[in-house]
């Protein structure tokens, strides 16, 4: 093409078919928030969201079988140490017991030692975490040093130590001095995530920004700690729960659980022992629930702490 | 002559113990004028990020003054007169990625300095002036609605930017905005930079490490190395006669698309010379101050 070709075409001859920025954007895809793109990345998980449905199956048990079943978990059939069959689901237990009630009897039980033991440890571990955290440097080695005291203590000494003190004194033999036993050291692990959540977050750049621009500490904690740090608190709070169940059951197959005819998991379990020849079904049953509900709270909680983690995010 | 906005006296700021402290600002004094960009250059760890947060407040200072439109900033303040000094300096930060945060909307981000300042109370009020913010920094209305992580490094820096403005500040202290950002994008924010202080009369104190950046956006450069300013001046007069050594040695750093002056590019290296008790600023020409003994600067100047 010539030079004097080229000068004749002109601007206007020109005109933009497709491409504009502005439309481009307008296109692009809905705005996803980070906890529904959380709830996307857990619900791939299968593990997860069997570990959830086993734990929604759980808990719906819990509340209504023992509403709807024909038998209490006091009353006493006749039938003794019968095996599974159509009247009695699970066999009954050397008192002519249904075990079928029994164990969701048993579940409300665990389960509200658990979430109330986890709940404890949640609310005293995250005051605790996060003004160690945000506390200046000696304050924070003081509550962290008592803190290490009490971890150095073997746990389970303190628990089985604590709930023969307690049960024997003026709160009674119940489920009130196992919950205060499993919270006495429980919550250092949830501090300690809390804190180390908190001290990263406040030296943050977004943190900064906030308070070049006048935020006060309470602006902070609402708008930027809290939300930054409900994914770990969360994390923790859905493993805390399985270990509190866990020693219930062992404490109350030692013999220091909830008394008769009450029984958790852990006593079932411990009383099915001693019938483990003639009548396995005692042993079988509590045992596979307390297995169940455990792997499916971890299965949960690493469920939640992968689909958190913006690592891995695609 | 402008007005001094920013006068700073002998600032000094340690960290940790009173015994051994590190000494990541040690006593430097420099004035900023306003409606000018004061360009901090120097080697990583020399004190320059530590020098713009303990101007906006950041940090307790250890000792020293300064002082923003004849007010000493450090001063015992009412949260009255805090939130006053807030929004008159605003800063922008080095990373993109972190100094948004992930659970907040571009918008609420921008938006976050009104809930603090009760500003803007009125729903319809607010959303217009986030959306000419975001517009003022070369951003789309629809994007306030987005999260920080679906932005590209630069547009979270457009963000970061809007939030600095949203205040309505007079001094910025650009704290390495472009450092993280690669180099066509760092043209973009330069630009908007230069024309957001044209069109909205700001001052700027800009810290970089890159030179020619520096160069092309200051109008007084100064040069910092281990705490200490080694030499301030117009940007001319540092870029094209220093007078100290480490100012020599990182001009010299400095490559040039060329091949053929590339090739014959030798780099100077610095070594550092400790200076006796007597060692303070010298000015050499006007306004242009070079850090040294008397007997050391001549030296220099004659070199």
């Amino acid at each position: 093409m010539s030079q004097q070709q080229l000068e004749k075409i002109e601007k206007e001859m020109f005109e933009i078919v497709g491409g504009r920025h502005e439309e481009t954007e307008k296109l692009a895809k809905k705005s996803v928030s980070f906890w529904k793109e959380v709830i996307i990345r857990f619900a791939h998980n299968k593990l997860a969201i069997f570990g959830l449905i086993a734990l929604m199956a759980i808990l719906l048990m819990a509340i209504f079988a023992p509403i709807f079943s024909q038998y209490t978990y006091s009353e006493q059939l006749g039938l003794y140490n019968k095996a599974p069959s159509a009247a009695n689901w699970f066999g009954t237990d050397d008192l002519g017991r249904d075990v079928f009630v029994r164990v969701w009897e048993g579940a409300r039980i665990s389960l509200f030692i658990g979430i109330t033991a986890a709940i404890i440890d949640l609310v005293i571990g995250v005051v605790w975490g996060s003004i160690s955290g945000l506390a200046g440097e000696r304050v924070d080695n003081i509550m962290m040093r008592i803190a290490d005291v009490l971890t150095a203590v073997p746990y389970l000494l303190v628990v089985i130590v604590l709930s023969v003190v307690l049960g024997n004194g003026a709160l009674g033999d119940g489920l009130l001095p196992m919950i205060i036993a499993l919270s006495v050291t429980g919550w250092i692990n949830m501090a300690r995530i809390v804190r180390g959540e908190v001290l990263s977050i406040k030296n943050q750049e977004y943190v900064l920004a906030a308070r070049t621009l006048g935020a006060n500490t309470k602006h902070l904690i609402i708008k930027h700690l809290i939300p930054n740090a409900l994914g770990a608190i969360l994390v923790t709070m859905t493993l805390t729960i399985p270990m509190a169940i866990f020693t219930e059951a062992f404490l109350s197959y030692l013999g220091l659980g909830v008394s008769a005819p009450l029984a958790s998991w852990g006593t079932m379990a411990s009383e099915g022992n001693n019938a483990i020849t003639n009548a396995p079904w005692r042993l079988i049953f509590p045992a596979l629930m307390i297995s169940l509900t455990i792997f499916a709270f971890n299965a949960v909680g690493d469920g939640l702490r992968d689909a958190l983690d913006p690592k891995l995010r695609k | 002559m402008a007005k001094k906005l920013l006068e700073i006296k002998n600032l000094t700021q340690y960290f940790g113990s009173s015994k051994e402290p590190v000494k990541a600002v040690d006593g430097i004094s420099f004035d900023i004028y306003e409606g000018e960009t004061l360009g901090l250059v120097g080697e990583s760890g020399c004190g320059k990020s530590t020098t713009g947060r303990s101007i906006i407040r950041l940090y307790d200072i250890t000792d020293g003054e300064i002082i923003f439109n004849g007010k000493d900033v450090h001063s015992s303040k009412s949260a009255n007169e805090m939130k006053q000094f807030n929004r008159q300096m605003q800063m922008i930060f080095q990373d993109p990625y972190a100094s948004l945060n992930p659970r907040m909307k571009a918008g609420e981000i921008i938006s976050e300095a009104f809930d603090i300042h009760g500003l803007y109370k009125n729903k319809k009020e607010r959303l217009e002036k986030v959306e000419s913010l975001l517009e003022a920094v070369g951003l789309n209305k629809e994007h306030a609605n987005r999260y920080a992580h679906e932005f590209s490094g630069g547009q979270r820096q457009r963000i970061g930017i809007a939030r600095a403005l949203s205040l309505n500040p007079s001094f910025i202290i650009a704290d390495e905005p472009i450092s993280a950002l690669d180099v066509s994008i760092q043209a973009q924010v330069v630009n908007l930079l230069k024309q957001l202080q044209k069109e909205l009369n700001l001052t700027y104190l800009f810290i970089a490490h890159d030179l020619s950046m520096v160069k092309y956006i200051s109008d007084r450069i100064a040069v910092m190395y281990r705490g200490k300013i080694v030499e301030i001046g117009l940007a001319d007069d540092i870029y094209h006669s220093p007078v100290h050594p480490y100012t020599k040695s990182l001009l010299s750093a400095i490559p040039l698309p060329d091949p053929i002056s590339e090739s014959k590019r030798t780099r100077i290296p610095y070594v550092h010379e400790e200076l006796d008790e007597s060692a303070s600023l010298y000015e050499v020409a006007d306004m242009h101050f070079v850090y040294g003994t008397a007997a050391s600067v001549k030296k220099w100047q004659n070199t």
